[in-house]
């Protein structure tokens, strides 16, 4: 008896599985399961471009309509990866034109994107609807009005953080007028002003648009009529929010506010004078998410905007707010989810503000049953805090702590902050990301592995005393996915005991250790599933084998070691045999 | 062997540890009490720090030491940051006030302030200190802190002295004193 379901039935299952996790365990159960799933997944991640290459994914996803691509490691978001290390879109996306014509969104994080990449896009990709480009670099406003001109179907254009070169505002006069489909449109990193006459027709003849977010050079004045015409929006990032109002102007611009009804999500909110912070009251309540970080407001006008705020989940913002203002924002927003606090100093240290302390996190932990990720700059912290914190909120599942200044201890105690990270792994069971900071022993890494079974991502600074922590991590932290750590003082051993781990874990970043370019040779050799690249300016071969190197940068990969390096970037070239396997794909 | 270089790092990181403050704490102190000035103006006489004591504090503060990447904001945030204060310098008046014993410095905009109580309040909250009550003569009694400031000139003067549009147009920062270094001194009126 044949007990195998027909491809067509297993089909129509599988088309209810969503999550590329569930889709990727169903395709290794068998062959035919396996060819099933693979002919119907439509929403492909790979969360590293350098781990599979672009014509494996096409041939295996003919039915490719959403491809997430992430680029460069973590740490170059802090200038740790020099540039040219690599991360080119290119190659994916000349692949898919020919592979993947059908395809219609592409989402690309930390990646070197160029006006060729999007004059491609554009043209090969006939049912294009959404582009996000996340902390992306290499194109310009060309490139974007290359694709604004020729999607006739776009959906959605979001530039986040990217660095773009600015030749101008023409590129958003491109949209043709037959374009009627935008639900999002996020420019908010340019500089340059468009024409703002453009920017409000396009407004206007997108009745689905539901997400906004400006960029500076837009004046509160223009924010106004574009709120008219766009009062279903459910997420707005304002432009500047200083201009001179007279009277008249203010009333008008409160009154759209007020129209906004759907409206959850605000952000933008440069240079925010205080006086116009009441035109934001309306939306308040109904607000789920607020971006305040490059708001430099002072602690009591955001502790009375936020005081309107009783259902936000989400809130950024900057240390302005100090310990008083956090408490005050605990008992009014209880839902809160997700809180991060910057710096507003970021790059003199004699500027941090002082009056924002460990209290501020234990105020919020308190409060808000729902606080599960936490981004908190500070100038100081204390164990009892960290003890407190773990404490209150058991269900925390994203903890990075930035304490600014390297090696600070517990300023009460002047102990080592080890106990206090021991008690948020063991008492935060569902943690799976966590940065720490501050002084720490091998004892903090040695609680990290033995408590921390579910953390995937472990970020770690100026820490540690010896190869110890480094085994204690790979040893003992199991769902461990993805670990980056700088100036901290471990050398070879760890590293080599644990090779067979790091083919388990997406990837591993080092910089500013103590290893040498003979581990790295030996890694290399060891384990042909691995790319272990030495990034450094001065060739590695002309110095001892036992002499550290500056930057290693190992992942998993299907791939082969890649053909783009640059010259500061060595790796010891191996036989591969690369076979099909589930390891690259998400 | 490794641990060496950690070390090194470590003691390299803490030569560079910032106590920063302006001459006259910890280490300028004891010039700063023998440095009494008599100006010719009817500004009021205070220890006025050295000028060697300041470019000491100067050079034992390079660019901060500036540790690549760390604190780890990314580039984005920071040049907006950056760009916001650059603005907003020129909008507002931002001065920079240090206090005695502090490490840190803070930066307030003198033109959110009407007059010199709405400033003080502000100080106090900001510092934590009271700033006890101000005469015309005799200066700030009652108080162990006294705030004072620099103004174009370069002089270091009491804060209220003037009135308050000069004091919001000639000064260039603030600081907090110990009350203990501005007893006695009563020349220069």
């Amino acid at each position: 008896m044949d007990l195998r379901l027909p491809s067509k039935v297993l089909e129509h299952i599988f088309s209810f599985v969503d999550s590329n996790e569930d889709r990727n365990s169903v395709s290794l159960v068998c062959k035919s399961w396996y060819e099933t799933e693979r002919r119907t997944r439509k929403k492909i991640f790979v969360r590293n471009c350098y781990a599979v290459t672009p014509e494996a994914v096409a041939r295996r996803f003919p039915e490719m309509r959403s491809l997430t691509l992430k680029g460069k490691p973590h740490f170059a978001d802090y200038n740790l990866v020099p540039d040219g290390w690599g991360g080119y879109a290119w190659p994916w996306i000349e692949a898919l034109a020919e592979k993947s014509p059908s395809l219609e969104e592409l989402r690309l994080k930390r990646m070197v994107v160029t006006d060729e990449c999007l004059e491609k896009i554009a043209a090969s990709f006939k049912e294009f609807k959404a582009l996000v480009l996340t902390s992306c670099e290499g194109f310009s406003t060309d490139g974007l009005a290359a694709i604004a001109v020729a999607c006739s179907n776009l959906r959605e254009l979001e530039l986040r953080e990217c660095i773009v070169e600015d030749l101008g505002g023409d590129w958003l006069s491109y949209f043709p007028e037959t374009l009627t489909s935008l639900v999002s449109l996020d420019f908010s990193c340019l500089d340059s002003a468009v024409k703002l006459s453009d920017l409000e027709r396009l407004v206007s003849r997108s009745p689905n648009l539901k997400s906004l977010k400006l960029n500076r050079a837009v004046s509160l004045e223009a924010l106004g009529s574009l709120l008219r015409l766009a009062p279903q929006l459910v997420e707005l990032g304002t432009g500047s929010f200083s201009d001179k109002l007279d009277q008249e102007a203010v009333s008008k611009l409160s009154q759209a506010f007020s129209e906004l009804k759907q409206l959850k999500s605000l952000s933008g909110l440069w240079d925010v004078h205080p006086e116009y912070i009441p035109l934001l009251y309306s939306v308040c309540p109904r607000l789920t998410s607020l971006n305040l970080s490059y708001a430099t407001v002072q602690m009591p006008d955001l502790v009375e905007l936020l005081s309107r705020c009783s259902n936000l989940q989400k809130l950024w913002v900057m240390d302005l707010i100090e310990d008083k203002g956090l408490e005050a924002v605990a008992s009014s927003c209880k839902e809160l989810r997700e809180l991060r606090v910057f710096p507003s100093g970021a790059e003199d240290l004699d500027e941090t503000n002082v009056a924002m302390t460990e209290q501020g996190l234990v105020s919020v932990s308190e409060v808000c049953p729902n606080l599960e990720s936490v981004l908190y700059f500070c100038v100081q912290f204390t164990n009892e805090a960290l003890v407190t914190i773990a404490r209150n909120r058991p269900n925390l599942k994203c903890f990075r702590l930035c304490v600014m200044e390297p090696f600070s201890p517990d300023h009460k105690t002047q102990k080592p902050l080890d106990e206090g990270f021991k008690a948020i792994v063991e008492g935060c069971k569902d943690l799976q990301r966590l940065s720490v900071s501050g002084l720490l022993t091998d004892k903090a890494f040695q609680y990290i592995g033995t408590h921390g079974k579910k953390i995937r991502m472990l970020s770690i600074a100026f820490a540690g005393e010896s190869d110890l922590m480094l085994h204690h991590l790979l040893s003992g932290c199991e769902s461990l996915n993805k670990l980056e750590i700088r100036d901290c003082p471990f050398g070879d051993t760890a590293l080599l005991e644990n090779a067979a781990k790091l083919e388990t874990m997406r990837s591993l970043w080092m910089s500013s250790c103590f290893v040498s370019f003979g581990a790295c040779k030996l890694l290399s050799q060891k384990m042909p599933k691995l790319n272990v690249e030495v990034i450094d300016e001065h060739p590695p071969e002309t110095r001892p084998d036992s002499s550290p190197v500056e930057r290693i940068y190992i992942y998993r990969t299907l791939a082969g070691p890649r053909l783009d390096m640059p010259e500061f970037v060595w790796t010891i070239h191996k036989n591969l045999e690369i076979g099909v396997s589930n390891l690259a794909i998400e | 062997m490794e641990n060496v270089g950690v070390c090194d790092e470590f003691v390299n990181l803490k030569a560079t540890e910032l106590r920063l403050g302006l001459p006259g704490t910890e280490d300028g102190c004891e010039e700063e009490k023998q440095k009494v000035s008599c100006i010719k103006s009817n500004k009021r006489a205070l220890p006025e720090p050295e000028k060697n004591n300041e470019s000491k504090t100067e050079t034992a503060s390079p660019p901060k030491a500036q540790i690549v990447g760390w604190p780890p904001v990314r580039s984005y945030r920071k040049n907006n940051i950056q760009t916001k204060k650059n603005e907003s310098e020129g909008q507002g008046m931002y001065v920079k006030v240090s206090m005695d014993g502090a490490p840190y410095l803070r930066k307030i905009d003198l033109t959110v302030y009407k007059q010199y109580p709405e400033l003080m309040k502000s100080l106090e909250n900001m510092f934590k200190f009271s700033v006890g009550e101000y005469f015309e003569r005799e200066g700030y009694k009652g108080s162990e802190f006294v705030p004072t400031y620099e103004d174009k000139d370069g002089d270091w003067m009491l804060v209220g002295d003037v009135p308050w549009e000069m004091f919001v147009s000639s000064c260039k920062r603030l600081r907090i004193m110990k009350g203990s270094e501005v007893k006695g001194l009563g020349c220069g009126v």
